[in-house]
């Protein structure tokens, strides 16, 4: 069925609609993916809630959608904008195709689009709205910022457990991917996933050896109210911060994050180490960045830099046991190297369990 | 890290002759490194004795040496060059192994040089089995249950172990030759036996098969600090069992969840560490479709094939990058060449499908073994472009030029379902063409799947593209919507197919979709997806979608391509091609290349202004016309298959710049050319035309026996026979395949055979050279060895060539390159046949006697000058002061049941040159290789006859001649030299052993006799071509 892509520039492309018909205009932030692979855990990542997805590689579905791969309980996506989603996929762990996934959800799935034009406009004009409908004309009523997903609408309502191992790892769940969990559970922790405002009083009575601040949706400011309590955390446990978690450390810290043109989304984000001068392929999803010049006067130093356009990628405190990453060790969808930053983080913990005075 | 400053001067290996295996990709990334080291300053000394190259140009290399590729040559050169550093990882596996035998001989010690890059280390664990995989033990990387063996005992001990299928990998050789997986002890015996035959240290991997697993590879590259990264990975159709070089490849790969993707990225990036190479690296996995489970196959620590198809699929040029990590460069350092914006340490992400698909030599040599398997057989390849993977496949096959119509091969068109099966179980190279028959004769997806386990995604493909033809052939060019053209369009149908399904001219489909709006879109190859803004003007087509190629009002010229290697069409016309855009350039002209070769120079983005990657039919070439605005066209350059598309061009109403069509028919139709040389008063060969066999019959009897046969309008002698008498005649068209009428018929004069080359403004010629071949005419041009100059030519000869040349220019008004064959009985010159684009011969001749020919021809076709203007003198030139030859080189090692033996129809896939003071010198290099292996048994077939003359030659040149039990002469270890010159069964079966055991055949006495005087020589000198051509003065006065 013909459906369309509007932007919010104006620019109209006409698709095939895969999954069934919408009632209403499907709205969102368009964000464009250029991994090869991943659609899957792309779908999934609580981090793309609410945002309309168009993947640049023209085949999306080939090998079906598995029970494996999922990097939460649902879908998060607005709605997804490939070329070519129909295919006959084939994979032996393969359970539905993406229209047949999505269809589940009542998320549509609109192909036959131009994917590389349109992508081309988002380079051009930065982040905009966009709509899926089955009309010619439509008119945004909302501006980018009203769309911009809260965090509360991903988070875990109560604490959760996981694992047996012997640290003990609280994570704060601002939308966070299953990867990380798996990531720390392989470490062999117990991991503790807790909602986003969990107070320090209450953390502190968790009596964890570390915290992981994990990735989420929209612009870390929506958090501001929750800053101090955040400082509080991370300035009395080893921390590592992903994603949002490592804007949120920067904000706490009294750095400042903005909104970049595009963002940054895909497999293949060159990193550098500032370390050891190492780069790394990067698994990267974000539309807002650490504002290089606001860290001056923080306890805050970059360790990791974007190669391409100098942005920060990561952080370190010069004397707590902090770290941040602005891409995503935890990989899925993407490079698996920087999985090494989980052992780092464990490593982290075992130097300072019981150093408690290292915090005074 | 900054440059090596320690170094200045840096030796580069080239690969050497094209053999099946090691191809032009060599060339394009010889040619990157030769250009990516000089602009860093060094002094570059590069050895390779292929002339038909672009890295051997002068302007790629301070020293071009065009020598031996031994040990011994090499020594020489160091010595006289004093290089401080050796570049070895990109003249493929002969500068591999090249590398590998002068540190072994200490040679690289004892004049101090540094290997660049990839440590020696590294290259003996990436190549010698054994220690590749303790290391993979060590890394804890899954390899197959396997042993190496030394001897056949060991190997049937392990066999009887573990059972068949096994896998035999022989260690250090080309393209896995002597490789195979056997079924039996009785196969496996076979393959072990040649396997420690193959290899240079008598070693052989044997492992169990792993066959039906996907075959995947990863291009993966690192630096002096440890940064790694994937280039991109690809995706072989065919399932493991066939070699890549012979399997559809895909990239990226289709059927791999990330999470496969990424732990095969993330194994490449282990063991590209745990080698410790520096530059570029391929890797290849077999990977379970039912399960994670995955094996190594195995790692090339260079640059390969498969960088060169991974750089042209991604715009990531692998063999610069490589080569400017050589000399200490990270990649973070390197701004990334396309983009322009970014910079070398990321890793491409694609925005379409790539689509590999080998040419195999089978439509020439229809008697070699058709079955694929680990050995090697395609000698060329084409890659295809495009937003879906069934596109892909179209435009893919599209550019292979084979007799296909769409999908369809029309060998098995009238072919049964019990045919087609057992054509599949063949596994030949025409098992695509034979899976698409089988679903348009209605065998399921899943009986095919069984029988061959590739993989449903791609089944369920073309099995869609079956459905669609079902679809076309329903409709009419009346009845089809837009939405339905649309749709065939973007799945590749290209309006040549359309038009034979719906009974219309090409042109009438093209002018029905024009009309409603379908026309070529073309998208941009960035490596990223569109994310960063790029400024390369490479480009492939699709019909959806927005067009992003933006044409200048620029004066521009389209230059066309020749396609994929093939025999007859080699790397010479790419080298053409690309001196045709560098003379452009330096008109200001923009430059526009049309090729879908992803082995060569012309299709680096860097070459010409705009890149069109497409198939070369008339669909797509009219389709850059179009969109470009192009009014001149240049078809001299690109072969045959440019010249192909002279007619349809020209009926469009596109000028060719300098060939009109007519032009070409005069010369190709056998009766026009024949009228034209009798008007020109040009003796030529007796011969016409016949149209039935009772004619040719009739008309072989009226010009008298031997005869020779040939279709019109051929490469390479496709088709060429000898017949020697009525009987012959009578037996080839009642037994033979079936001929194609019109057949042309000449007299067969075994007379000397000579050529030139020249250069013309429509009335003046340029002949900067004569070359005389070896063997008597009857051989074909490309399997002669060629001598320059000519040395047995009477001045008398000389001239009537020249005024035959000279003659038909000037009736034609011919503008550009001509190639002139004739065949020389007494004092008597015949014209054989004219070429009217540039030959085989061009490169050579440019490079010896320092005239680019293409680039003065080029000039020409531009109307911006005459020779007059070029040249102080035209005409004959006078003779270069050294000796060329010019010798053909054969891949039979990879080609079991083709007969060495030369003829009419071309055989070889490559040509090698030597030059030296005397012509004894140079061919004395042309069998230095052999020379080194110091046997001197010659085995005589029954059918020869050697002269008294002869007898006290080989005597003196110290050989033994036996005529008594082969294979105890064989295993007496001082075999050398097989001579069998006959056509009987016995001389046809020593040939085959000959090839199988690697010695040297002579099938004619003229190249024996060339080999005996080669044997007069013993040590040859090394000069650089830099040094031959100064004591030339080639009286060029305008360039």
């Amino acid at each position: 069925m013909k459906n369309y892509l509007h932007l919010e520039n104006g620019s109209v492309f006409e698709g095939e609609l895969l999954t069934k018909s919408i009632k209403k205009a499907i709205t969102g932030e368009i964000v464009f993916f250029t991994g090869m692979t991943g659609y899957q855990e792309v779908l999934t990542d609580p981090s793309y809630k609410d945002q309309i997805v168009i993947f640049t590689y023209p085949l999306i579905g080939n090998y079906g959608i598995n029970e494996n791969d999922f990097e939460s309980k649902k879908p998060h996506v607005a709605g997804v904008i490939v070329y070519e989603g129909n295919m006959s996929h084939s994979h032996y762990q393969a359970k539905y195709s993406i229209a047949e996934y999505l269809d589940k959800w009542n998320i549509p799935l609109l192909s036959h689009v131009d994917t590389r034009a349109v992508v081309k406009n988002i380079r051009q004009e930065g982040s905009m709205q966009a709509a899926i409908t089955a009309e010619t004309a439509f008119t945004f009523e909302s501006s980018l910022n009203d769309l911009e997903a809260h965090v509360a609408a991903v988070s875990t309502k109560e604490i959760e457990s996981f694992g047996k191992g012997s640290k003990h790892v609280v994570m704060m769940d601002f939308g966070y991917k299953k990867s990380i969990l798996n990531s720390l559970l392989e470490q062999g922790c117990r991991v503790s996933v807790v909602p986003f405002d969990t107070k320090f009083e209450h953390i502190k009575d968790l009596n964890p050896d570390g915290i992981l601040l994990s990735n989420g949706p929209g612009d870390p400011k929506q958090l501001e109210y929750l800053l101090e309590n955040i400082k509080k955390i991370i300035t009395n446990f080893p921390t590592m911060g992903i994603c949002l978690g490592h804007q949120l450390t920067a904000l706490a810290f009294g750095g400042n994050t903005k909104k970049m043109l595009f963002g940054h989304r895909g497999a293949n984000q060159p990193v550098v180490d500032l370390k050891t001068k190492k780069v790394y392929m990067s698994s990267q999803n974000h539309s807002y960045e650490v504002d290089e010049p606001s860290l001056q006067g923080t306890s805050l130093q970059v360790r990791f830099r974007n190669v391409n356009d100098s942005t920060v990628e990561g952080l370190m405190h010069k004397d707590l046991p902090i770290f941040t990453t602005q891409y995503h060790p935890e990989a899925n969808p993407g490079p698996i190297e920087s999985s090494l930053l989980f052992n780092d983080f464990l490593q982290m913990i075992n130097e300072y369990s019981g150093r408690e005075k290292a915090y005074a | 890290m900054p440059k090596d400053n320690t170094i200045q001067t840096i030796l580069v290996i080239g690969s050497g002759p094209i053999v099946i295996g090691q191809a032009a990709e060599f060339d394009y990334a010889g040619t990157q490194a030769c250009l990516a080291l000089k602009e860093e300053g060094y002094k570059v000394i590069l050895v390779n004795n292929n002339p038909a190259t672009i890295m051997t140009d002068d302007m790629n290399a301070d020293a071009v040496y065009f020598e031996p590729l031994t040990v011994d040559v090499l020594e020489k050169i160091i010595a006289k060059e004093k290089p401080d550093g050796l570049l070895a990882t990109l003249g493929g596996q002969t500068g591999l192994n090249l590398a590998y035998q002068l540190d072994d001989a200490g040679v690289l010690e004892k004049y101090n040089v540094k290997l660049l890059g990839t440590p020696i280390d590294s290259i003996k664990k990436g190549e010698d089995r054994e220690l590749f995989r303790e290391l993979m033990f060590e890394i804890d990387e899954p390899v197959p249950d396997s042993t190496i063996v030394h001897t056949l005992e060991e190997a049937q001990a392990f066999a009887d172990k573990i059972g068949f299928p096994i896998i035999v990998r022989p260690a250090y050789t080309l393209g896995g030759t002597g490789g195979g997986i056997a079924e039996t002890m009785e196969t496996f015996k076979e393959l072990v036996r040649g396997g420690l035959q193959e290899s240079p240290i008598t070693q052989c991997l044997i492992e169990r098969s792993i066959a039906g697993y996907k075959e995947v590879e990863y291009e993966v590259m690192r630096d002096g600090n440890n940064t790694c990264i994937t280039i991109c990975n690809m995706e072989n159709i065919d399932p493991v069992g066939i070699h890549t070089g012979d399997s559809i490849v895909v990239a990226p790969s289709q059927t791999l969840s990330d999470d496969e993707f990424q732990m095969l990225r993330a194994a490449s990036i282990k063991i590209i560490s745990a080698l410790g190479i520096i530059g570029g690296c391929n890797i290849q996995f077999a990977l379970d479709p039912n399960s994670k489970q995955y094996y190594l196959i195995e790692v090339n620590p260079r640059v390969s094939r498969s960088s060169a198809l991974a750089s042209k699929a991604t715009g990531y040029p692998i063999a610069r990058i490589a080569a400017k990590l050589a000399i200490g460069y990270h990649l973070s350092e390197l701004i990334n060449p396309v983009t322009k914006s970014t910079y070398s340490s990321f890793e491409p992400a694609l925005d379409y499908v790539a689509v590999k698909f080998p040419r195999w030599p089978f439509d020439k040599f229809t008697t070699a073994h058709r079955k694929l398997g680990t050995q090697m057989k395609a000698t060329g390849e084409v890659m295809a472009l495009h937003r879906s993977f069934e596109g892909g496949v179209q435009k893919a096959i599209d550019s292979l030029e084979l007799k296909t119509n769409g999908l369809q091969l029309l060998s098995l068109k009238d072919k049964t379902v019990p045919e087609l099966w057992e054509k599949l179980a063949e596994k030949s190279d025409e098992r695509i063409f034979v899976i698409f028959e089988m679903l348009r004769k209605g065998v399921t997806v899943e009986e095919i799947h069984k029988a061959t386990i590739i993989d449903y995604f791609f089944l369920q493909s073309f099995a869609s593209l079956i459905e669609k033809e079902n679809e076309i052939t329903a409709k009419t060019i009346d009845l089809v919507t837009k939405e339905e053209l649309q749709l065939y369009k973007e799945k590749g149908f290209s309006d040549r197919y359309l038009a034979s399904v719906w009974k219309v001219s090409e042109i009438e489909v093209r002018a029905h979709r024009k009309s409603l709006g379908i026309t070529a879109v073309y998208k941009t190859v960035d490596t990223c997806a569109a994310e960063f803004e790029s400024h390369t003007n490479y480009h492939y087509s699709t019909y959806f979608g927005e067009n992003e190629q933006k044409k200048t009002d620029k004066k521009k010229v389209l230059m066309i391509g020749s396609g994929p290697i093939r025999i007859g069409q080699g790397i010479e016309f790419d080298y053409c091609s690309v001196h045709g855009v560098y003379a452009l350039q330096d008109e200001n002209v923009e430059t526009i290349m049309i090729n879908n070769n992803p082995e060569t120079v012309s299709t680096d983005f860097a070459t010409a202004d705009r890149l069109y990657f497409e198939p070369l039919t008339l669909e797509y070439v009219l389709n850059v016309i179009e969109a470009e605005d192009i009014e001149d066209v240049i078809v001299q350059f690109g072969g045959q298959t440019a010249i192909n598309l002279a007619k349809g061009l020209e009926d469009y109403g596109i000028n060719l710049l300098g060939t009109s069509f007519d032009t070409l028919d005069q010369l190709e139709d056998r009766d026009r050319f024949y009228q034209l040389l009798q008007k020109l008063e040009i003796p030529h060969v007796p011969g016409s035309m016949a149209n039935s066999a009772e004619q040719l019959i009739e008309c072989a009897e009226a010009i008298g026996f031997p005869v020779l046969l040939r279709p019109s309008y051929v490469i390479g002698g496709q088709g060429m026979e000898i017949i020697r008498s009525k009987k012959s005649l009578l037996n080839r068209i009642e037994n033979g395949t079936a001929l194609v009428f019109p057949v042309l018929i000449d007299s067969y004069i075994p007379g000397k055979e000579a050529e030139i080359d020249l250069i013309a403004d429509g009335n003046e010629i340029y002949i900067p050279i004569i070359a005389e071949h070896v063997e008597k005419a009857g051989v074909h041009s490309g399997d002669s060895m060629a001598l320059l100059p000519a040395q047995s030519l009477s001045e008398d000869i000389k001239n009537k060539m020249t005024i035959f040349a000279q003659k038909l220019v000037v009736e034609l008004g011919y503008k550009g390159l001509m190639n002139i064959q004739f065949v020389i009985e007494g004092n008597d010159v015949y014209v054989l046949e004219v070429n009217p684009r540039a030959s085989r011969t061009i490169p050579i001749i440019s490079k010896i006697t320092n005239v680019s020919l293409v680039q003065i021809a080029t000039k020409i076709l531009l109307g911006k000058y005459s020779l007059s203007n070029v040249f102080e003198k035209t005409g004959l030139m006078e003779e270069i002061p050294y000796s060329v030859v010019k010798y053909p080189v054969f891949s039979t090692f990879a080609l079991s049941g083709l007969d060495s033996k030369v003829g009419p129809e071309m055989k070889s896939t490559g040509e090698g040159i030597a030059i030296g003071k005397t012509m004894t010198e140079a061919l004395t290099k042309v069998f230095h290789a052999q020379k080194a292996k110091h046997t001197s048994g010659v085995y005589q077939s029954e059918s020869v006859q050697l002269s008294e003359e002869l007898l006290v030659l080989i005597n003196e040149a110290g050989l033994t001649l036996t005529d008594s039990d082969f294979d105890k002469w064989l295993n007496e270890g001082n075999a050398a030299v097989v001579l069998a010159y006959g056509t009987t069964e016995e001389d046809k079966k020593l040939r085959l052993l000959a090839a199988k055991y690697r010695l040297l055949a002579f099938t004619e006495e003229e190249t024996f006799k060339a080999y005996l005087q080669s044997l007069e020589n013993a040590d040859p000198g090394v000069t650089a071509l830099q040094e031959w051509i100064v004591t030339y003065s080639k009286g060029v006065s305008h360039v």
